[in-house]
């Protein structure tokens, strides 16, 4: 692999650094400019990262170091397929959340907005630091930084259920990270690296015990922002965040944060041969299996729209950690796409129930009745996505889907197969409600009987993030290749091991 | 010989004591411009002294020239030369900072105040320059008795009661100190650390160097307020005036943490300390004992400042730590935490300093709006506070790596799990503060202000911040705490791994 160094990557991370310094300084005095700053950012941020696509794709490495902390301890940037997809995903997504951000919280006249933007800005840069980091020291430093920005945001309602949502989410975020220092230090006193490898660096190192011990360990520290059960509690309590808040962070960078991590772990530190050779794979994918179906279920009891969303995310990370956690080229192929459509499609669904709730006021999926007609573009775009989802085509949910049976056939594990089919099903029962109570069902309260959308800021999110959604499956390659992206990260893994 | 500096270090907060408490008489104004200017200049001379020493070495400047082991000797190696810099660069951000909330609490006292200023200074830069076991107790008394009269100072009820307390604890470590220096010269005829440590080896049998080393280490221990020894400084430190408190509280621990890396490194040798001796183990679990009393106690504090003295107890925990693990990376992170700590609570202290003068307030429940009224000060703080939970890329989180490395490296599990629980209780209790500080206003009172706050953005909370003379010191520290985190494997490589002797 040629490496090739750059000061890209840095500039992705700071650009949003940058522009949320600009965003403090700028304040409430001048908020078209403070918002400026935002969308100059995104679009900055996301130009940043498309230029690097082309280098990505023939195979080379993008690094960039700033400074040692230690010996063998790079503080490390290093843009390699698996990153750029994560990257991709967030940038593009960021730019979408901006527009749609500033729609909702002009359209509900929030309080405290500079902050917003601010610690949204810091996120941003945190997830870009996480996508690109080259090791397991700058993952977390990252890590722990997109911890702390969020905090404030989940705060941001700053009534006590958002006190008790921001603290819950601290503790379990908080005990996570220490966790997960633990494990690296563990490691690193164990082999003196911590640069992720394809196919893992640890084996050959330590005892079969230990190893266990390291793997329980990570998967916990990772698995807290991942939501894997027990460990997803904070998730549907922080949603008491505002909604872009919830689009972004917790359908995209703070739990696909941490499924990032998880996959970096099975495929970058431990590796394919070694998760075998520990028998560890099993049990994780059992776990995850158990939170798929739970999960899923626990989505058909919420009537609250956004927790409804949020189990279902639940559900689809456990879904991104199946994939990986199988081992085989497809089925890896399968959860790396999954980890993008996903986020397209889940934040195209967190948009439309906040434009539900900026325009209406209502909140939950029995008040939904007959708002299909009222806005027929934003359930439009819900109904795609949501079925998308469930892995009905034209979503790009169909693509990933597709990819993870291919690969549970090829590793005969019909058993989970048979957990993703029956998730898919599920699927549609918890949001297929929605869509029927939207078109079909008769209103119970007033409805405008004419087309009365939510404000264009946050219609064209929505039907942007749609577009993508069904561009991904239409045409999976278009652009930025995102296909040739997974695939490639996918082989450099199982090639090594 | 060709160089003054080393001298300078010490002389000229000494001589300055003395010309500001003359001048003082004449003209109270002039004493806090001579206190700033002699501190300077002793940061200026420490600075020099270990770019001498990176470039040619260990000095050994021969005080009146005496010849050692006859005569006083300062050694400055890549170890004190370092401590200088921490003690002297933040001796100069209290005393900048102390302008005002001097001016407010205690105007008259003012030439008293920075004569035994100044004497505190002198006493800490020389326990760490000086290389003569004898010297160290003299400055170690000096630094001693001026923090007694300075705590004294404070207006605060109970503050001379405190001070008491601090003398008769501060007293017996003392005279433990000198009792142990008494027992080495008597087997050895010599008070020069580098001529102990040559003449010691062949006595490490002697039950009298045993009990040497027992009371130089007890002594040390209670200066350093080791748990259980710690009783004296949660009140010393919380009845002090501001001005004072982020002075001591950084320092005076930090400086004794350095005494005790000496005599176990250098004075005697590790094989001494850790091999012929428990003393690793021992001062490993009082150390845990210490982080965990430290936080339990501060989780129950209301008032800052309380809390933050027994963050302290918990921090010498940290410190004491990394020293009794026995290896090379544990000590490594001791001394990197020597300085990230001296940095976190200095910041710390003067940030409750900074809001006390302005607000008057000390409890943590009466901090709302607070973000709004001192945005910068506040700003400092939370990044001070994620450095103290050990987030990254803040330094706290650095020093905290080291320790835990070394822990796991010494098989001691328990030590480092020790390390990773305080820092989620430091993060239960910082994270309290910037709650009640940042996002307390609404849910507080309930409703109706929330939509009245709403409403008017706010408008009626103006901006009020801390004088500069308070608030460059503390913006200095928070950015140091920022940039010395990454810039820590530099450090590493630079200075503390030639601070730490060789085949250690």
């Amino acid at each position: 692999m040629e490496v090739v160094s750059s000061i890209t990557p840095l500039l992705t991370v700071l650009v949003s650094a940058v522009g949320a310094c600009l965003i403090l300084a700028t304040g409430e005095r001048n908020r078209n400019l403070r918002e400026s700053w935002t969308i100059i950012a995104a679009v900055i941020k996301f130009a940043l990262v498309v230029s690097m696509v082309p280098l990505v794709l023939e195979g080379k490495v993008i690094e960039f170091t700033f400074i040692n902390l230690a010996p063998g301890l790079p503080l490390q940037l290093k843009v390699e397929p698996f990153g750029m997809l994560f990257a991709l995903l967030a940038s593009t997504l960021w730019i979408a959340t901006s527009f749609y951000s500033i729609g909702y919280m002009r359209g509900l006249n929030e309080h405290a907005q500079t902050r917003y933007f601010f610690c949204f800005a810091v996120c941003l840069s945190a997830t870009m630091g996480i996508a690109f980091a080259g090791n397991l020291i700058t993952f977390f430093i990252f890590y722990e930084i997109l911890t702390v920005a969020t905090y404030p945001l989940v705060m941001h309602m700053e009534t006590e259920e958002a006190y008790l949502g921001s603290r819950k989410y601290l503790v379990y975020t908080l005990v996570a990270g220490v966790v997960l220092l633990f494990a690296l230090a563990i490691i690193y006193s164990m082999t003196g690296t911590l640069d992720f490898t394809p196919g893992g660096f640890l084996a050959g190192h330590g005892t079969t015990g230990l190893l266990i011990f390291l793997f329980v360990l990570l998967i916990m520290g990772c698995g807290v922002k991942a939501g894997i059960m027990p460990l997803h509690e904070w998730l549907p309590t922080a949603m008491v965040a505002p909604t872009p808040v919830s689009a972004l962070l917790h359908a995209v960078a703070v739990v696909k944060a941490g499924v990032f991590g998880i996959l970096r772990i099975i495929l970058y530190v431990f590796g394919p041969s070694l998760l075998h050779d520990l028998g560890v794979w099993l049990i994780l994918a059992y776990v995850v299996s158990f939170t798929i179906i739970v999960s899923a279920m626990i989505a058909l009891a919420q009537d609250n729209f956004k927790r409804r969303l949020a189990f279902s995310t639940v559900n689809n990370l456990a879904i991104i950690i199946l994939g990986a956690i199988i081992l085989t080229n497809n089925s890896i192929t399968g959860g790396m796409l999954h980890l993008v459509n996903h986020g397209f499609m889940k934040i195209a669904l967190f948009f439309v129930a906040g434009a539900v709730f900026v325009k209406t006021h209502k909140k939950n999926v029995s008040d939904l009745d007959g708002l299909g007609r009222q806005m027929p573009l934003t359930f439009g775009a819900f109904t795609i996505c949501a079925l998308g989802l469930a892995g009905v085509p034209p979503a790009c949910g169909f693509i990933s889907k597709w990819f993870l049976c291919l690969g549970f056939l090829e590793a005969k594990e019909i058993f989970f197969l048979i957990v993703l089919l029956t998730s898919a099903m599920l699927d549609i029962a918890f949001f297929g409600p929605i869509i029927y109570r939207a078109f079909f069902a008769k209103a119970k309260s007033y409805v405008s009987p004419h087309f009365d959308e939510a404000p264009m800021f946050m219609v064209i999110p929505i039907l942007f993030t749609a577009a993508v959604s069904v561009m991904l499956c239409v045409s999976p390659n278009a652009f930025v290749h995102v296909f040739d992206i997974a695939r490639m990260a996918a082989r450099s893994i199982l090639g090594a091991g | 010989m060709s160089t003054q500096y080393p001298a300078l270090i010490v002389i000229v907060p000494l001589m300055s004591a003395l010309i500001c408490f003359v001048v003082g008489w004449w003209n109270r104004n002039f004493c806090y411009k001579i206190a700033v200017a002699a501190i300077a200049v002793s940061f200026y001379s420490s600075v020099v002294t270990m770019k001498d020493v990176m470039a040619n070495g260990v000095i050994h400047y021969w005080v009146g020239s005496w010849e050692p082991p006859w005569g006083i000797e300062y050694v400055v190696d890549y170890l004190n030369g370092y401590m200088l810099i921490i003690v002297t660069f933040i001796s100069l951000l209290a005393v900048i900072s102390s302008k005002k909330s001097v001016e407010k609490d205690f105007p008259e006292k003012a030439p008293a105040f920075y004569s035994i200023f100044l004497l505190l200074v002198t006493g800490l830069v020389g326990i760490t320059i000086t290389g003569d076991v004898f010297n160290v107790y003299v400055f170690l008394e000096i630094a001693s008795i001026a923090a007694y009269a300075l705590i004294a100072i404070g207006k605060r009820d109970h503050a001379p009661m405190a001070s008491f307390n601090y003398v008769i604890y501060g007293t017996v470590g003392a005279c433990f100190y000198l009792i142990g220096v008494g027992y080495l010269y008597l087997v050895t005829g010599s008070l020069n650390m580098a001529d102990l440590a040559k003449l010691l080896p062949d006595l490490y049998n002697s039950k009298v160097v045993l009990v040497g080393f027992a009371f130089l280490l007890v002594g040390v221990c209670i200066k350093m307020a080791l748990f259980p020894l710690h009783m004296w400084l949660p009140d010393a430190y919380s009845l002090a005036p501001d001005s004072v408190s982020s002075l001591i509280a950084p320092l005076m621990t930090k400086v004794a943490a350095y005494v005790m890396i000496r005599i176990m490194f250098t004075i005697f040798q590790p094989v001494f300390s850790f091999e012929m001796l428990p003393v690793g183990s021992i001062c490993g679990w009082l150390a845990v004992i210490a982080i965990f009393v430290g936080g339990i106690r501060a989780l129950s504090q209301k008032d800052l400042k309380n809390m933050l003295v027994y963050i302290l107890v918990a921090e010498v925990g940290y410190i004491v730590l990394g020293i009794s693990v026995g290896n090379r990376i544990g000590l490594t992170g001791s001394i990197l935490h020597i300085m990230n700590d001296a940095a976190m609570m200095a910041c710390l202290f003067l940030i409750v300093g900074a809001i006390a003068y302005k607000t008057g307030i000390t409890d943590i429940t009466q901090f709302r709006h607070l973000n709004q009224k001192m945005p910068f000060t506040m700003g400092a703080f939370t990044i001070t506070a994620l450095s103290m939970v050990g987030l990254p890329p803040a330094c706290g989180f650095f020093s905290k790596w080291y320790l835990v490395l070394g822990a796991i490296e010494a098989n001691q599990w328990v030590f480092a799990v020790t390390l990773l629980i305080s820092s989620l209780v430091n993060a239960i209790l910082f994270f309290r503060v910037i709650e009640y500080a940042y996002f307390y206003p609404h849910a507080a009172h309930g409703a109706e202000e929330h939509v009245h706050a709403t409403s008017h953005g706010h408008a009626e909370i103006v901006m009020d911040e801390a004088p500069l003379s308070m608030l460059i010191p503390i913006l200095i520290m928070a950015t140091l705490i920022l940039v010395l985190g990454p810039f820590s494997g530099k450090i590493i490589s630079s200075i503390i791994q030639f601070a730490i002797p060789a085949g250690f």
